[in-house]
């Protein structure tokens, strides 16, 4: 698990461990909303395993995706803004 | 793309390896695909490298050395067919035909809503180990473990064991139901074992029976939790949350292959094959049993799909044992009557669509509640607020419809310009 992946999140670089999800980086990149709701309360991962859908997160320009079923990977770019 | 197997097995959890093992010692031609990035399901999460037992270790050799051909990250959309799967992997949706499918989809856990659950760091139990497993560090976080069954233990060992302060361990149920069971644990040397090892890497950690959350704030940076200890209101602060009731089968594709099930499970008969044709339901898809009987009911299905008898009979005695235990869970953790009456008619039911109980209450179907309030129709499709009302109101959650996941219209387009 020593290799190291560089990413961006909302723009600014994060570097995480190899086998780390979308979900954990952005929890480490200190953002406790992952997304807003539909009446506006902040949302973030939930039930961890790809059922909730309240971790998802734009990841590589693509909408929706369940940031914690996805690993990171060298160069993603993942934002915030859904 | 197109693919045409023998035995398609839909679930990398242990039924479905069992299953895939068992299959692979007549036939070359399995598939074995699940919508994790790493096989093993959510009790072995995070595939070999990370096998938390001996037994994991023991099964993941076998299903190496099996060369099976699996897939990862790929998630079943449609059935456009018969005998036929749609699946979205990494993007791209592809058609896998089969002779035989075998259905390991397993359990998610039971959320019931009460106020203040939907808040950033209230996980499920289960839900925040699979998060440290996926690489979140818990070091000297203050975490809160409750809700009901044994999976609570285990999550406050594994939190232990990566240096978190569990704070205390809620469990709903009562001490006397409680002592009953671990009384029944020793006619079963194996799972009086694990209990003890389980009991004594969570020493140190209160074990606190008949208590429960019944409601959490945000105060600064933390969670402060107002519980009910034994009776008693008591309020604790706390970095993290990880809570769930239970488990809960995941029928959405049995229900969309048109297997007969009810809320606790699909079908099966001694075979383990569904009233479907040619199609099998192994593991917690057909009832929450354990990993015991998951295995062996997925080696049974393996077997029979494979007409390989003489190995599938061998198992019968070890099921019966499983199934015994099986039970004496579901009955030592049923849920009391205080645990579905959490929720105030503010408390928000469906997260996708942020309905409130007050909404939902009029209602007296499941149906009636999606028409008229949306519960249930954003993106998990009821995956969450469909067996918590099924729990608290005892809504028959009818009626999956493909695609059983979000995917883009693109994605669809493209399958069909192939």
């Amino acid at each position: 698990m020593s290799e190291k992946i560089l990413l961006t999140i909302n723009g600014k670089s994060q570097t995480v461990a190899a086998g780390t999800s979308v979900a954990v980086a952005v929890i480490q990149a200190g953002i406790t909303k992952f997304r807003e709701s539909i009446t506006g309360e902040p949302r973030a991962p939930f039930c961890g395993m790809g059922v909730c859908f309240e971790c998802r997160l734009n990841i590589n320009g693509q909408h929706h995706q369940r940031s914690c079923q996805i690993l990171c990977t060298q160069g993603m770019e993942i934002s915030t803004d859904e | 793309m197109n693919n045409t197997v023998d035995i398609l097995i839909v679930g990398a959890g242990p039924a479905g390896l069992a299953a895939a093992y068992a299959a692979s010692q007549q036939t070359d031609s399995v598939l074995v695909i699940d919508d994790n990035p790493h096989t093993g399901g959510q009790i072995w999460r995070g595939g070999p490298d990370k096998a938390p037992s001996v037994n994991a270790k023991i099964w993941f050799k076998r299903i190496q050395d099996s060369k099976l051909n699996i897939l990862t990250n790929a998630t079943v959309i449609d059935a456009p067919k018969i005998n036929t799967l749609s699946i979205n992997h990494n993007e791209v949706i592809k058609t896998i035909t089969y002779k035989k499918l075998i259905i390991a989809t397993g359990a998610r856990e039971l959320f019931l809503p009460f106020p203040g659950w939907t808040l950033p760091n209230v996980f499920g139990a289960g839900g925040l180990q699979a998060i440290v497993k996926s690489g979140l560090p818990v070091t000297n976080k203050r975490i809160l473990v409750s809700g009901s069954g044994p999976l609570l233990l285990a999550v406050a060992a594994y939190l232990k064991q990566h240096n978190a302060k569990v704070i205390a361990v809620a469990e709903q149920a009562p001490i006397t139901k409680l002592a009953k069971f671990t009384g029944g644990l020793l006619v079963q040397p194996a799972k009086l074992a694990q209990a003890i090892k389980l009991k004594l890497q969570t020493r140190g950690i209160k074990y606190k029976t008949s208590s429960w959350i019944t409601s959490v704030r945000k105060e600064n940076d933390c969670l402060v939790a107002t519980m009910s200890v034994a009776g008693k209101k008591k309020e604790i602060e706390c970095d993290y949350i990880a809570n769930a009731y239970g488990l809960v089968p995941n029928l959405e594709i049995p229900q969309m292959l048109g297997c007969t099930h009810q809320p606790a499970g699909v079908f099966v008969n001694k075979n383990q094959e569904t009233s479907v044709e040619n199609i099998y339901a192994v593991g917690e898809t057909t009832g929450i049993g354990g990993i015991d009987l998951a295995l062996l009911q997925g080696q049974i299905a393996g077997y029979d799909a494979t007409i390989n008898t003489q190995k599938k009979v061998a198992l019968r005695g070890a099921i019966r044992k499983a199934e015994r235990f099986a039970i004496a869970l579901n009955s030592t953790f049923a849920l009391r009557d205080d645990i579905k009456q959490l929720a105030s008619g503010d408390t928000i039911v469906c997260r996708c669509e942020d309905v409130q109980l007050s909404r939902i209450l009029p209602c007296n179907t499941w149906r009636e509640a999606k028409l008229q309030t949306r519960c249930g129709m954003g993106p998990c499709q009821g995956r969450i607020c469909g067996p918590a009302l099924n729990t608290i109101k005892g809504f028959k959650v009818s009626s999956v419809r493909p695609p059983l996941f979000p995917v883009t219209i693109n994605q669809v387009v493209s399958e069909h310009s192939e």
